[in-house]
């Protein structure tokens, strides 16, 4: 027993040692990587962020420095009350904000930099660069912000800031401080744009101090600049519908049918992309973010999903056309509505029987309601004809998210057999319980982008690109899916009395008054029922103003969507504005200053105002339309003289 | 003849390997340790790297000349050889020069020796010397004295010029004296005094007391046969009681403040936030360096010469005390534990060797060659892993420094020899 204590006592000590070391080293230690190595200071470099340049080449933004004040907690070295009052005064902050800023920086991490006081302007940077070394823990960090040529196209262009912990969490790339675009194509092209920060390594004694680079420099990276990109955009385009956007809140988008490309992308109210620029940026996302009632960062042209109304009808045409369960000379008649059980769908007056043409041109809902049934009917279910029919919507893009590089959207709605099993049981529903299918409300639901999609669908006669906002990559191609065409499911033949309906709309029909001399567009107005809850009581207010064209006829060259929020019926403001860009994009010019004249006149803000007047308020036929003040007036007439002149 | 041949070779070479084993592995961790920038030439004596070298190639003519010895000579003067160790020490107070605080050098020229390195095997011998007196028993009160005085002189002096470490190692009797026939109540007494200074530092004196309590009733209703009196006990827990009591003012009061803090941290007895920070950057600073370093060196390491801490030089003292965090950083726990099983290795090889001597001098000898290994890397290791409380003292081997080295050569090679003359004391 004495032989022993010693022995395993040796023993015991080794066996404790081993299991220390297993747990400092193995258990409680994460993989060393010299990036998270506190002995090895990183120096990054960041490389100039890509430019944005627009179709026609003109430069949308580029770069302008910005000086980040970057704090490490734990080298903050205390300063003394005159130090203390100097420092706060260049940074332009409160006593109480340093210690608060302080206070959280370290609560972050007390060894990891956190931005201190971002986007310094140059010539604070400039004084407080010749004091810097008096307050330790404390340095300067060279960035690149944004620097707008334009004050357009935010909700195109969109923004950056700086990166959240969730992004840095999942994506080790970024670091506290770093920006990352937040919105448009500084989101979905980030990668390409922000190119790759560069890195230096540099060996730190235990007193921070710098003894040298890092294994001679040999992990050290260059930066590699972001990449420049073209965007679909014209920016004269897109100025002008912003313009005629003004005062009124909706969207618009233009699409070049031959490539899917997006011409313009207007959503209203609009703010000026400069906002979101250096130091006033989180106070003035803050209020874009909280504007509840305009919703300014609510992209109207994405985001906003309604029924569609009467240019819907159009899809129902070329589906029985295609089903072969009408000709395009057979008349239903129509006694202002379609009847069906004890039901009844009203229609406006206009002659009867309609064939096709006449059909679309008046809009006859008793028309599309019969050409509707026919196609359901054709199978020996509701539910296989609902399907055929859905899938025949969808090929236009319709129902789903289009899938591709803006950074929002949405997915409308396209009804199929399952929505109405799911409300009233398998097999328990009839065609009839659909019909407003017909005539493009009910379940149908779809956002301005897939409308204008839809329509250059109809004017390529049966195909459409992924409408997209990318033109080209510097040093690269286009995704491939967005220049490879995707054909619907009707036949090529079955579009020309469609389109000639649609152009019918502009000789004869609801758009006769928006004829734009020399060029031959076809269109379809329409009108969406608009609701709102004010008091907890569902309340009617004024249609949604809607209107789908393409132009020329043959071989057109802009296909849009135009959605003015309570514009009242479609040919009032949104076939006004359709008609307008289109002469603006095919013309460059506008002719028809009269529909200019009554667009940039005209306001929709006390419309708007309407629901939270607590009074009562008429709509549609009841409303008035009130024309912007002189001032107003003015300034819409330097900004229209602007764009023309850039 | 064949006596003749068997004389040469009958070193123990398992033990000399390990020895080359670790004083090669310590060199190299010096060298990562001290260098700076560009290696230019390894003999570099204005560097420590270089400097080492040159103490370990004189530490080979150490070796030479204790194995050309004859083992006679270590028996027959090893009272002389602590004498001179002794007044080694005493001279301190006159010539000695002071670094660091601790009045523990001697300096010849650029050169400095500790005389407490050399110390310890002098007091091994003296004590291998007593013990092994035909007319000592261990058991005795007066030869425990006796032989008590022998390493309290010693520590006694290394304790005045102010390096506690270096007295600490001189607890490794112990474990000597209790093979040799010290009473087993010593070993539960000094076991029991432990758990009572932890017990009172850490939950006062009043839980201390009452844990004492409960143990000595279990004890007393346990033990039916041979019970003794109630007062006994009485007395016993009064004295623990009044012991704990003694603790305390002693760590109030006797300690300086940064003795008390480094308790302080290893019992974690300090909960003020504000008083923590401070440690950090005070006493708790090379202790929490040294882990980050260690733990950063992950299964394998960084490689010889490529820790970003040690480069840094993060650790202070690195290449003396704290040299273990450079074998951690760079050589991971893979490396780490090649050096634990070294010292284990090593200290059990000398065990082994001390128990088959014949004469009981050697085996004396041998137990506190291997206890002193054993108390030095324990405290050492541990201390620098965070297991005990911060105590100054080398890795054997390892720690920069030539008198450190030499000693543990002396140390270890004075047994090898006396090792490889077991067959000639027939
Ligand atoms: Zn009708």
């Amino acid at each position: 027993m004495r032989k022993l204590l010693l022995f395993i006592s040796v023993i015991f000590v080794g066996l404790v040692f081993m299991a220390r070391l297993f747990y400092l080293q193995v258990y409680s230690s994460d993989a060393y990587s010299i990036l998270d190595d506190t002995a090895i200071r990183k120096v990054y470099n960041y490389p100039k962020r890509g430019y944005v340049y627009d179709r026609n080449g003109k430069l949308l933004v580029a770069n302008q420095p910005s000086y980040d004040v970057m704090v490490i907690p734990r080298d903050v070295e205390p300063l003394d009350s005159s130090d203390l009052q100097e420092f706060c005064g260049l940074l332009k902050i409160t006593e109480e904000e340093y210690r608060q800023k302080l206070e959280r920086a370290r609560n972050y991490s007390p060894r990891l930099p956190s931005p201190f006081v971002p986007q310094l302007s140059k010539k604070d940077y400039a004084v407080l660069q010749e004091k810097m070394w008096k307050y330790e823990g404390f340095y300067i960090q060279k960035r690149s912000l944004r620097s707008y040529q334009t004050t357009i196209g935010a909700n195109v262009l969109g923004d950056i800031g700086e990166v959240n912990r969730q992004i840095i969490a999942r994506q080790p790339y970024y670091k506290l401080g770093d920006l990352i675009g937040k919105q448009g194509v500084e989101k979905t092209y980030e990668n390409t744009l922000r190119g790759i920060k560069g890195v230096k390594f540099i060996q730190k004694d235990r007193f921070n101090k710098d003894i040298g680079p890092y294994k001679e420099g040999r992990f050290d990276t260059l930066p590699r600049p972001g990449r420049d990109i073209s965007i679909t955009i014209d920016s004269q385009l897109q100025a002008y519908g912003e313009l005629l956007m003004r005062n009124k809140r909706g969207g618009i988008i233009a699409i070049e049918p031959s490539s899917g490309e997006i011409l313009a992308m207007v959503s209203g109210p609009s703010y000026n992309p400069n906002l979101l620029v250096g130091r006033d940026r989180s106070k003035n996302f803050s209020k874009l973010y909280n504007d509840s009632i305009a919703k300014p960062l609510f992209d109207r042209g994405l985001q906003a999903m309604y029924p569609p109304g009467s240019p819907f009808k159009t899809l129902n045409a070329l589906i029985a056309l295609q089903e072969g369960v009408i000709t395009t000379e057979e008349r239903f008649s129509c006694s202002m509505g379609y009847r069906y059980g004890n039901r009844r769908m009203g229609c406006h007056a206009h002659r009867s029987p309609v064939n096709m043409n006449i059909g679309i041109y008046e809009s006859c809902n008793a028309y599309f309601a019969n050409t509707y049934r026919r196609i359901i009917d054709k199978y020996d279910t509701p539910a296989e004809g609902m399907d055929k029919w859905s899938n025949h919507v969808q090929s236009f893009g319709l129902g789903d998210y289009l899938n591709n590089d803006l950074s929002v959207g949405q997915p409308g709605k396209i009804p199929t057999a399952k929505t109405y099993d799911m409300a009233y049981g398998k097999n328990r529903w009839y065609t009839t319980f659909t019909i407003s299918n017909a005539i493009g409300q009910g379940e149908v639901l779809a956002t301005p982008i897939q409308l204008a999609n839809m329509a250059a669908a109809i004017g390529n006669r049966g195909y459409y690109y992924t409408p997209h906002i990318i033109k080209k990559i510097e040093g690269d191609t286009i995704p491939l899916k967005f220049t490879t065409p995707k054909y619907t499911t009707i036949d090529k033949q079955h579009f020309e009395p469609v389109v000639q309906g649609m152009f019918d709309v502009y000789n004869k029909g609801t758009a006769k008054y928006l004829q734009v001399p020399g060029i031959e567009i076809c269109g379809k107005t329409g009108t969406a029922e608009n609701y709102a809850i004010i008091d907890s009581v569902k309340t009617q207010l004024t249609d949604h103003s809607i209107f789908v064209a393409f132009a020329p006829k043959d071989n057109p060259t802009i296909a849009l969507a135009v959605f003015v929020e309570n514009g009242y019926y479609g040919s009032r403001f949104a076939g006004r504005m359709a008609s307008l860009m289109i002469e603006r994009y095919i013309k460059g010019k506008i002719t028809r200053t009269d529909f200019e004249d009554f667009v940039l006149k005209h306001t929709l803000e006390h419309e708007y105002e309407k629901p939270y007047s607590n009074e009562p308020f008429g709509i549609n036929r009841q409303t008035t339309l009130e024309t912007v003040s002189e001032e107003e007036y003015r300034t819409i007439q330097n900004i229209k003289a602007n764009i023309s002149k850039s | 003849m064949l006596r003749e041949n068997q004389r040469r070779f009958k070193f123990d070479w398992l033990t000399i390997i390990l020895f080359l084993l670790l004083v090669t592995f310590g060199y190299l961790n010096i060298l990562s340790a001290s260098h700076e920038g560009e290696i230019q030439s390894y003999f570099d004596t204005s560097q420590l790297y270089g400097k080492q070298l040159v103490f370990v190639g004189l530490s080979f003519i150490l070796i030479i000349l204790i194995l050309s010895l004859e083992a006679k000579f270590y028996e027959r003067f090893g009272s002389v050889i602590y004498l001179v160790s002794i007044l080694s020490l005493l001279g301190l107070f006159i010539f000695g020069k002071e670094i660091n605080g601790a009045r523990s050098w001697y300096a010849i020229g650029s050169m400095t020796i500790q005389p407490s390195e050399f110390a310890k095997f002098a007091t091994a011998l003296a004590v291998a010397k007593y013990i092994s007196d035909l007319q000592t028993n261990m058991k005795t009160i007066k030869d425990q004295l006796r032989v008590a005085a022998i390493i309290f002189v010693p520590a006694a002096l290394i304790l005045l010029q102010n390096d506690a470490g270096s007295t600490i190692v001189y607890s490794a009797f112990f474990f000597v004296f209790y093979r040799e026939g010290l009473q087993q109540v010593y070993l539960i007494m000094a076991f029991s005094l432990i758990i009572l200074a932890v017990l009172a530092l850490k939950y006062g004196i009043a839980i201390t007391g009452i844990v004492t309590a409960i143990v000595l009733l279990a004890r007393y209703f346990l033990r039916r046969k041979k019970r003794a009196s109630i007062i006994q006990y009485i007395a016993v827990l009064a004295a623990s009681v009044l012991f704990s009591y003694g603790v305390n003012s002693f760590y109030e009061h006797g300690l300086k403040p940064h003795q008390q803090n480094r308790i302080s941290l290893w019992l974690r007895l300090e909960k003020d936030p504000d008083k923590l920070e401070k440690m950090k950057k005070a006493e708790a600073y090379n202790l929490i360096q040294s882990e980050q370093a260690i733990g950063s060196g992950g299964w394998t390491g960084k490689g010889f010469l490529q820790g970003t801490r040690t480069t840094g030089k993060f650790v202070p003292e690195q290449e003396t005390d704290y040299i273990f965090s450079t074998v951690g950083e760079e050589w991971g726990f893979l490396g780490s534990s090649f050096v634990v099983i070294l010292f284990v290795a090593l200290i059990i090889r000398i065990l082994f060797l001390a128990e088959s001597q014949k004469s009981q001098f050697s085996r004396v000898y041998g137990y506190g060659v291997a206890s002193i290994f054993f108390v030095h890397f324990t405290i050492n290791v541990g201390m620098v892993m965070g297991l005990i409380p911060t105590v100054g003292i080398p890795l054997p081997f390892f720690s920069y420094g030539g008198s450190g080295l030499w000693g543990f050569t002396i140390l270890l090679f004075i047994f090898i020899k006396l090792d490889s003359n077991k067959i000639n004391e027939w």
